[in-house]
């Protein structure tokens, strides 16, 4: 059941522009029980991430959003600071019964995770001393590592549409790593400091600017500019 | 250890359950891209500055988080629990939730009237790359404690080859690397 949800989050692009017409077929929760309900159930089978199961739940199977709805939500939800997630569900749970669904929709997705997380923490502090439960811990501790990584390798691809161009878009990846991850500088300032001149650039390159100079890491003289 | 001290705060005070929350209240409002993304900031705040959590302890709580189901954001719950027990859990997920869902549910109420398409999108154009540098940044972050052992780092490659570059669900890999990690060090 997980191996097939990132394929068809991936659809989720194509299917949205055919997705208006069926708009009209969607359904909504009846009452904050189902909200939270339905955001427990797709939590409890969020292995490694809800994302997918996320979408899974509230396209497919519930039908509370259309495919376009869910990406553009995702989008946003992405873009706000804050865990994906939880933004969404605030958001669609707002949208269906104002701040009582955001609530409802918010604590389906906790409750029970948290509960069943404590669980396994405790479990795991009696039997830590084992070296095998140590070990399987480092090995899982590992994994998770990569999968992050991994994450980024992914969504490093969507860059090639990003306006500011791949030089600038690399130029300032790395830089967020050396600041927060290598030099350990408080994220704070990276953030602010390194966020201001992307979205600054950014916003000067939607703006229609003709490429006059390359942008402003001029690392490679052949670099290819804002062209799209 | 855990169990007992349900209200005893580990040793800490009250303070520094304040500070605690104002710090998480802080990121919470830098999370660009997921919660996932303040992870550095967290460790070098927990273990490095304030010296609460071993840096062993503080990827354990990640591996956990991960393990289980439910949103990743669950780590930050039992990085809580793990500094000052319940009411390190309430400081921590009341700082890391609140200042975002605020914004959230304004930002949702104001695309529902009207959506500036173009202030949007050169914002998330331009955080975009941030994003980026800090999933590698937490990926580098939660190495830390076995970067020097050759399986571990083996493992590190393979995760990232394979899911990179397949579909695969990461529950296999979670199992692949449990498995691994146990026989390793049997």
């Amino acid at each position: 059941m997980a191996d097939d949800t990132p394929a068809s989050l991936q659809t989720a692009a194509p299917d949205a522009a055919t997705a208006g017409s069926a708009a009209d077929n969607l359904r909504r929760p009846a009452s904050c029980t189902e909200l939270f309900r339905v955001f427990t159930r797709l939590a409890l089978q969020g292995f490694g991430g809800v994302l997918p199961v996320a979408h899974h739940a509230l396209v497919e199977r519930e039908r509370w959003l259309s495919p376009q709805q869910f990406v553009e939500l995702l989008t946003v939800g992405q873009v706000l600071p804050g865990p994906n997630i939880i933004n969404i569900s605030i958001i669609l749970g707002d949208r269906f019964f104002g701040w009582r669904g955001a609530v409802a929709a918010t604590a389906g997705l906790l409750s029970l995770p948290l509960f069943i997380v404590l669980t396994l923490a405790l479990v795991y502090q009696r039997f830590a001393d084992l070296p095998a439960v140590a070990g399987a811990l480092r090995g899982m501790g590992a994994v998770a590592a990569g999968l992050i990584i991994a994450t980024a390798v992914k969504l490093s691809r969507t860059l090639k549409d990003n306006p500011m161009g791949r030089p600038a878009c690399y130029t300032l990846a790395a830089a967020t790593w050396v600041g927060v991850g290598f030099l350990r500088w408080p994220m704070v300032w990276v953030v602010l400091g390194l966020g201001s001149v992307g979205v600054a650039l950014a916003t000067w390159r939607i703006g229609g600017v003709p490429p006059a100079p390359p942008s402003p890491p001029p690392k490679l003289p052949g670099s290819p500019g804002p062209t799209p | 250890m855990i169990a007992p001290d349900l209200l005893t705060l580990h040793g800490l005070a009250w303070t520094d359950l304040l500070q605690l929350w104002l710090h998480f209240m802080l990121l919470s409002m830098l999370a660009v891209g997921g919660a996932i993304t303040t992870l550095p900031d967290m460790q070098r705040y927990l273990v490095n500055q304030q010296g609460w959590m071993s840096a062993a302890d503080f990827t354990t709580s990640v591996a956990i988080a991960q393990a289980a189901p439910g949103p990743n954001i669950l780590f930050v719950a039992l990085m809580g629990w793990h500094v000052a027990g319940l009411g390190g859990l309430v400081a921590a997920m009341v700082g890391i939730m609140g200042p975002s869902s605020i914004v959230a549910l304004g930002v949702g109420r104001y695309r529902q009237r009207r959506a500036d398409s173009r202030a949007m999108r050169a914002f998330t154009a331009g955080l975009t790359p941030l994003t980026l540098g800090l999933l590698l940044s937490t990926g580098w972050v939660l190495t830390d404690p076995t970067r020097h052992q050759p399986a571990a780092v083996a493992l590190v490659l393979v995760t990232v080859t394979v899911a990179a570059s397949s579909k695969l669900s990461p529950m296999w890999l979670i199992a692949l690397g449990a498995v691994v990690g146990a026989l390793a060090s049997a």
